[in-house]
């Protein structure tokens, strides 16, 4: 990495002793600063005055800051106008890519914060740690989507995971939590060492880490005549690049820890690791891919296609024979990771005529996609009850009848995982397709469609237990119809209300159920009014390809 | 120009069509919005919002232009600019008929059939389908269309698994996934035909008329969308090999659901034959017409021989829905104006007949808790009126001549002589079929003694004769002047014929034009007039040992009708 450079990305030679630091411009940076300094205000700040620990404040202030992080995406989409900022000596590009991942990180943070307050006061937790972890997560993902230097991806990446790592193991008392955590972290370490493995090998390659120029090794070198033309070194670095995201993004034959992990770790944030970690990994892997890697176009698709073609039948087939929510769930994430590896491998040619449909495509996805699952894990964390264990698909039964409300916005955003019509869903999936097709992989696109059809079994049989069976064969259908009271959870209410342990109905906490409204709002929204984000979307997608 | 002034004249009037989708569901929103107490006003706001719905597609169907063969009612917006996508919606002689029977249907089933529970979500999914089957009758955007076809599932779904009998769960689970995985290889169809037409057309778009007239494929890429949308198709049909779905969901829907899914949704398969298959890819259609013509005859006769062998009377009717239907698909693939104006014509029959059918089985299952054909006996000295009306619809199911249901089949069975007259000969069979299946059934259930329940059965109340009524009217009506039917449905089918002619460089070679353009009217009215005899018999009910002669009857009918075919186009040539 080099550390000083300028603009045009020569090495600054100033006076001996001396490192010119690149010139930062901070308002294209303040979204990701909000997010970063949120995080440490809030401990800082919880730690010097401890009331501000009450459960209240940290939820309120990380909806804040994460509302405050996506205000200030108004202003840098109008500054870049369509083209491409770099900042901090090229290190990082504010783009509308960039803009794009990034309110889609700060959604997700936005509404996980809301479910997390519900979860934490059932639990019996309080604390802002949950919170700053997530906040620094977040930080971490934005760092990675915008990032043009490997060794900043690698930083942003750790960040990410670290957080997420110990998140995993939050809730103390759930030994499947601890187990979760260290689980994902044993992997997890191994994909990054994998992954910065790979950047060794490319460097000691092509002489490089940036982006711009890994891509100029290969393109200032006439055709035939370039020693990088089929450099095993950069081949090998790139494939052990792929891996290092195959893993975090939980693609198959990299998905083993998703089940357990999902399964183990508390459901609000199973809603942040398939949500905005997912999304990071995604953003980071096509900024790596498309503009680090385009020239090796031929020799990466295969293997994406490939991871693609695998994540589809393995998410869709496995998650038949599970019968917990949260492993179906899992599974199905890693269905989702088909599509959008789909997508991503949906470069029509090394030329990058147009990666509008990819990008496009890859960018609704992660739009539609995590709106419906932290929407999805929203539900389940409300069902999962005090002690998060009811998560097998008997807890659904009859949920309908017991709570409508909240069985009426699971049917919802499952069928818009389906892809149902008028979803969100549907036209993620649509948009994939056609790229897919547009690329010539007519077998992976019909492949992605087959899958899809089975994994709708796992969404129908879990909207069964909702609606199209009887009562729940436990006990609290009769205490249900007395206490039928949606507001037991308003202001004021004495903690007990909270706990929910299993006996009394399904408790409603106003902030998580707002946040599951919007969630199936915004997915039946863009499933009725596609063209919505048309603008945004055609600019966002163009600015990879721009950047080549 | 013509056509501009003719949008320009459309868009300033009221959009009926998109009308047609909104009405319904402002009902379900209404319906959703009802307080949990006041839940009993939902049937009554499902009856007046479908109502209103279908005295919209009369006033459709009054104002249609029987002369013009072209789209009509245009109403056209941008959706999604960049994907090409629009809310293109249009009727045409072809599904002018398809949208006023939807129209119809609906009213007809909430009034003649009851939920047992739950009535608000019961017609609040009842009207989401109804947009969706209206939906996909009107949508001439690929996308739109496929959008309309898969959401049709989810409020069947529902309907099946919520208010259905036996095993409803597993029937509405078979149902969703069958017919969906049907079609998702259709979407990658879609997006593959646009994509490789895209220089054809000039960018990316999913207009019908655009991409039926402009696209080039090639005649492998062709047949490769085709089977992806074929199979989509011939499994809501369903054609022979994948009906298996349908004797399941027929069975444990419940009546309201039946007739929708007989009435309505089974049509979505066929017309998309047409609309998507024909009119897409007249020439891969015309190579695969065999395959298909023979798939059809085997519905047709498999289905008449399964629906025999059945002892649950809803069942039955069921597998006759496959043999009915397999007629439809003879007619769509015998690519002559006859054969393809006998299919619309059989769908709305059959859509009218077996939509009648199952409400009275529906009622019987009401009074009597089973279907069983063999604990029926003897109901029409308990309920003489049911029993009229039964053989009045049965009748028509069978196709008598002067019923709905015998212009349908006749005018098929006179295409597919002119195209492949094996293939008639054997469908004709399936008229007789009929007619074995239906009157042994409907002796075994009402004739003979009556025996504990079955000789006190309550007969049919006014209000459900009242229900009922408009569907016995068309039965009638239809089968002794379909001629205003027919009229407006020709000339649409005669473009279509065009449109192959056009596109299919040697077809006009294969048939001589004058054969397929032979006089259907007047071979309607002569086949009418010779059975006029038959048709009195069949209107009275006078039972007993009658029915046995009625037996004749639809033999010597059906033989009689492939004579007919068979001489009039030999006159013809």
């Amino acid at each position: 990495m080099v550390l000083a450079t300028t603009d045009s990305g020569d090495v600054v030679v100033g006076q001996p002793g001396l490192v010119e630091l690149p010139h930062i411009d901070w308002v294209l940076l303040a979204p990701f600063l909000v997010m970063a300094l949120g995080g440490i205000l809030l401990i800082t700040a919880t730690s010097v005055v401890p009331i501000l620990r009450s459960r209240g404040f940290p939820a309120a202030f990380t909806v804040l800051t994460a509302a405050l992080s996506a205000a200030f995406l108004v202003p840098v989409w109008d500054r870049i106008d369509g083209g491409a900022q770099s900042v901090a000596g090229g290190a990082l590009a504010i783009d509308g890519f960039s803009v794009f991942v990034w309110g889609v990180i700060a959604t997700s943070v936005f509404l996980v914060a809301a479910l997390l307050d519900a979860y934490l006061r059932r639990e019996g937790f309080d604390g802002p740690e949950w919170y700053v972890l997530m906040l620094m997560s977040a930080a971490g993902g934005m760092l990675l989507a915008a990032s043009q230097e490997l060794i900043l991806s690698f930083l942003g990446l750790e960040i990410l995971s670290i957080a997420v790592y110990v998140l995993a193991a939050l809730h103390l008392r759930r030994s499947d939590s601890q187990e979760a955590a260290f689980k994902y972290f044993i992997l997890g370490a191994l994909s990054s060492a994998l992954f910065l493995y790979g950047i060794a090998l490319v460097y000691g390659a092509t002489g490089s880490t940036s982006l711009a120029g890994i891509a100029g090794a290969r393109a200032d070198n006439p055709a035939g005549l370039n020693p990088l033309e089929n450099s095993s070194l950069v081949l090998v670095g790139l494939a052990l690049i792929v891996i290092g995201f195959a893993f975090k993004v939980s693609a198959v034959p990299f998905h083993m820890w998703t089940p357990d992990v999902y399964e183990g770790s508390p459901t609000p944030v199973v809603a942040f690791m398939a949500s905005g970690v997912k999304v990071a990994g995604f953003a980071g892997m096509a900024r790596v891919l498309w503009q680090g890697f385009g020239f090796y176009w031929e020799d990466w698709r295969p293997i994406v296609i490939v991871l693609a073609g695998l994540s589809f039948v393995v998410g869709s087939f496995l998650a038949l024979a599970q019968t917990n929510v949260k492993r179906m769930l899992a599974f199905s994430s890693i269905n989702h990771a088909g599509f959008m590896l789909a997508a991503l491998q949906a470069i029509p040619s090394d030329e990058f005529v147009s990666t509008a449909l990819a990008g496009q495509a890859l960018l609704f996805y992660l739009l539609a996609y995590t709106v419906m699952v932290v929407g999805t894990f929203g539900v389940m964390t409300l069902v999962g009850r005090r002690g998060d264990d009811a998560h097998s698909l008997d807890d659904y039964r009859g949920l309908a009848k017991r709570r409508p409300v909240l069985a009426g916005l699971m049917a919802v955003l499952l069928f818009g995982q389906a892809g149902i019509p008028f979803t969100s869903g549907f036209f993620a999936k649509f948009r994939v397709i056609a790229a897919t097709v547009e690329s010539g992989a007519y077998v992976l696109a019909g492949l992605a469609m087959l899958a899809a059809v089975v994994a709708a079994v796992l969404y129908l049989r879990i909207v069964v237990s909702m609606y199209l069976t009887g009562e729940p064969v436990v006990a609290h259908a009769a205490t249900d119809e007395v206490a039928v009271d949606d507001d037991v959870t308003g202001h004021g209410e004495s903690d007990a209300a909270n706990l929910d342990d299993g006996d009394g109905p399904i408790v409603l906490p106003k902030a998580a159920m707002a946040s599951i409204i919007i969630a199936a709002f915004v997915t039946v929204l863009l499933g009725l009014l596609p063209g919505l984000l048309g603008g945004v979307l055609t600019e966002a997608a163009d600015a990879l390809a721009a950047l080549k | 120009m013509s056509t501009t002034t003719v949008l320009a004249a459309e868009a300033a009037t009221f959009p009926v069509l998109p009308a047609l989708i909104v009405i319904p569901v402002v009902t379900a929103v209404i319906i959703g919005l009802l307080p949990a107490s006041r839940a009993d006003y939902s049937k009554l706001a499902a009856l007046i919002g479908s109502s209103i719905a279908g005295i919209l597609t009369v006033y459709v169907l009054w104002n249609f232009d029987a002369a013009d063969g072209g789209l009509q009612f245009v109403s056209q917006q941008s959706w999604v600019g960049d994907l090409g996508l629009s809310w293109f919606l249009a009727v045409d002689g072809i599904s002018l008929f398809l949208v006023v029977l939807t129209g119809l249907l609906f009213p007809v089933a909430i009034v003649t059939t009851e939920p047992h529970h739950d009535p608000k979500p019961y017609y609040l999914w009842l009207m989401l389908l109804m947009a969706g089957s209206f939906g996909a009758f009107l949508a001439l955007d690929l996308l739109l269309f496929f959008l309309f076809f898969e959401i049709v599932l989810v409020p069947m779904y529902f309907l099946i698994g919520g208010w259905g009998h036996g095993n409803r769960v597993y029937a509405a689970m078979k149902f969703f996934l069958y017919t969906m995985a049907a079609s998702a290889l259709m979407l990658v169809g879609i997006v593959a035909l646009v994509f490789l037409a895209r220089d054809d057309t000039g960018g990316p778009t999913f207009n019908v008329v655009t991409l039926a007239s402009q696209h080039r494929l090639s005649s492998t890429a062709a047949l490769l969308v085709f089977a992806s949308f074929a199979l989509a198709f011939a499994v809501k049909v369903p054609v022979f090999p994948v009906h298996t779905w349908l004797p399941d969901a027929h069975t444990e829907a419940p009546t309201a659901g039946s007739v929708i899914l007989a009435g309505v949704m089974l049509k979505l398969g066929t017309y998309g034959l047409i609309r998507f298959g024909l009119f897409l890819f007249p020439a891969t259609v015309r190579d695969l017409a065999p395959v298909f013509l023979t798939l059809g005859v085997i519905g047709i006769v498999y289905g008449a021989a399964v629906a025999t062998m059945q002892r649950d009377l809803k069942r039955l009717v069921a597998y006759s829905s496959v043999a009915h239907m397999g007629f439809v698909v003879l007619g769509i693939f015998a690519i002559n104006s006859q054969g393809l104006t006998g299919s619309v014509v059989q769908m709305i029959n059959h859509g009218i007949s077996t939509g009648a059918l199952f409400i009275l089985v529906g009622w019987v299952y009401e009074r009597r808790h089973t279907r069983q054909i063999e604990a029926l006996g003897g109901l029409q000295s308990a309920a003489p009126v049911m029993a009229g009306v039964f053989t009045l619809v049965m009748l028509s199911s069978i196709g008598l001549p002067g019923l709905n249901g015998f212009v349908g089949e006749f005018l098929i069975l006179l295409g597919t002589f002119s195209a492949a007259p094996w293939w008639a000969v054997v469908a004709a069979t399936g008229v007789i079929l009929a007619a074995l299946y239906l009157l042994w059934a409907y002796q075994r259930s009402f004739h003979g003694p009556a025996e504990g329940d079955n000789a006190t059965m309550e007969d049919l109340r006014l209000t459900e004769l009242f229900g009922i009524a408009p569907l016995l009217i068309l039965i009638v009506f239809l089968g002794v002047y379909p001629k205003p039917m027919i009229d407006r449905i020709e000339p649409t089918v005669d473009v279509l014929i065009e449109h192959v002619e056009d596109r299919v460089p040697d077809f006009a070679e294969d048939e001589p034009d004058r054969l397929r353009r032979a006089g259907t009217d007047g071979l309607i009215d002569a086949a009418n007039e010779a059975h006029s005899e038959t048709e009195e018999h069949g209107g009275t009910e006078d039972h007993g040992e009658t029915e046995t002669e009625a037996e004749d009857h639809g033999e010597t009918d059906a033989s009689s009708e492939t004579e007919a075919g068979g001489t009039e186009a030999g006159e013809g040539e």
